[in-house]
């Protein structure tokens, strides 16, 4: 057989997307659990603070975000576990795939299916906190995206590094949850706009702090990322 | 006066390699080279140092102490090369389990560049006699079928080094021999072949030179 020649990192990113996702889709269990984990977060913060409609209705973005970032935390420690069994990831980097290829494709990976799950829960908190998007379609999937893209770089610097160790699944949300408080917060101030309105225009300053936000970790993420899996 | 041809550098040169886990050495300050074109046995008990070993010559670890060349590359500083050139047959099988055998390596080929992933994966499954299971998950699979998966992904890098670890482990008598023919296969191709076992007939029969390890250390045989 003739000597492959090695592709590039944009290619191989890709194709590891692709293993990614057709992981996901064979087997389709960490979508599901998700889905029912965030709609379940959804519906209890609506028990916890009773019929006060009026309160739901005001906070109904913050509480979305809490529902994805708490079922963040289970996908991508996910995302990792399937690289950890058999040493898969041994054979990535051994085959050579570039590490940062590795990191765009896990990162890509949790954003998309971050997306997804917030595509799902949407209607759900429509329907079930009685909100309004004010400001249409389009802006709502803008925060969506940028939002979850903020989520998941990050995390999935910290998937690598907690699937490594015994109590990863503490250990996750340990190294996430204060890192990503900035994100969290324009994400969810960027949403209540959408949904409430933006009579005083200040939607496209959130959106660009949430761009800078997402510059800044999926640029350490990328520098990062080979460090943190090469022994 | 015509300048002499300059010597192939050895396949793989050990300079006072060593390397910890913790508290415990697993190999300690080991100096060793090995010719071009002649191929090794790795021999030890359990725990000796051969995987180690092995993994440091993959570049899966890098050695706490002492520096490792293949084929004339650091495999630290030139890590990448390295790792173009060699394969490793490990314990873990790097097959994802949710995949199909077809599925585990068109994706290796594919991030190899090798063009028609599909038909250089179902050449390579033929190979090593797994046609009539292309399509099923790994999951599916017994030890021995997939060692025979992680022979035919270790076929297709083409290397210029296999490092096998434990090669014969978890195969019947028909993949024994398929093994030895598909090892004997990789040296008449010009690959040098390191390869750790504890069937020791069956590795002198395949190897010219002999590496014994006791404690992480090369002991006479």
């Amino acid at each position: 057989m003739k000597r492959p020649a090695p592709i590039g990192l944009f290619r191989a990113a890709f194709v590891l997307l692709g293993k990614d996702l057709l992981i996901e889709w064979r087997t389709r269990a960490r979508l599901n659990a998700l889905v029912f984990f965030s709609l379940s977060t959804l519906l209890l913060f609506s028990f916890a603070l009773g019929p006060d409609t009026k309160l739901l209705e005001r906070n109904a973005g913050g509480y979305l975000w809490l529902a994805i970032l708490f079922a963040s935390t289970l996908s991508m420690g996910e995302s990792f576990r399937i690289e950890y069994e058999n040493a898969c990831l041994d054979g990535l980097r051994l085959a050579p795939a570039d590490a940062r290829a590795i990191f765009l494709a896990k990162a890509m990976g949790n954003t998309l299916l971050l997306v997804a799950l917030g595509g799902l829960l949407i209607p759900v908190m429509v329907a079930l906190y009685g909100v309004k998007v004010v400001l249409g379609v389009g802006p709502l999937l803008a925060t969506l995206a940028l939002g979850c893209m903020a989520l998941a770089a990050p995390g999935t610097v910290y998937a690598a590094i907690a699937s490594n160790a015994r109590a990863r699944d503490v250990l996750l949300p340990l190294l996430l949850f204060p890192l990503i408080v900035p994100a969290l917060l324009a994400s969810a101030k960027a949403m209540m706009l959408v949904l409430q309105g933006d009579p005083m225009n200040q939607l496209n300053s959130w959106f660009g702090l949430l761009g800078g936000f997402n510059l800044i970790y999926w640029g350490l993420g990328f520098a990062l990322f080979p460090r943190v899996i090469e022994d | 006066m015509q300048a002499p041809a300059p010597a192939s550098p050895p396949a793989i040169a050990l300079h006072d390699v060593s390397k910890r886990y913790g508290r415990h050495w697993a190999l300690a300050r080991l100096t060793y080279s090995l010719p071009p074109g002649r191929s090794l046995l790795l021999t030890g008990h359990n725990g000796s140092g051969k995987t180690t070993l092995l993994r440091l010559v993959a570049t899966a670890l890098s050695p706490t102490a002492g520096h490792i060349e293949v084929l004339g590359r650091n495999t630290v500083s030139d890590r990448d090369t390295v790792r173009q050139n060699i394969a490793l047959l490990s314990h873990a099988s790097f097959l994802y389990e949710d995949l199909t055998a077809q599925q585990n390596l068109t994706v290796l080929a594919r991030l190899l560049g090798l063009p028609s992933p599909t038909d250089v994966a179902n050449e390579l499954l033929t190979r090593v006699g797994l046609t009539r299971r292309t399509q099923s998950p790994v999951r599916q699979f017994s030890a021995g079928m997939r060692k025979r998966l992680a022979i035919a992904r270790l076929l297709m890098k083409a290397p210029s080094l296999a490092l096998l670890d434990e090669p014969f482990g978890e195969l019947d008598p028909s993949g024994i021999q398929a093994m030895e023919t598909i090892i004997g296969e990789l040296k008449a191709s010009g690959v040098t072949v390191i390869l750790a076992t504890h069937l020791i007939e069956q590795g002198l029969s395949l190897c010219e030179e002999r590496l014994h390890l006791s404690e992480g250390r090369a002991v006479a045989a």
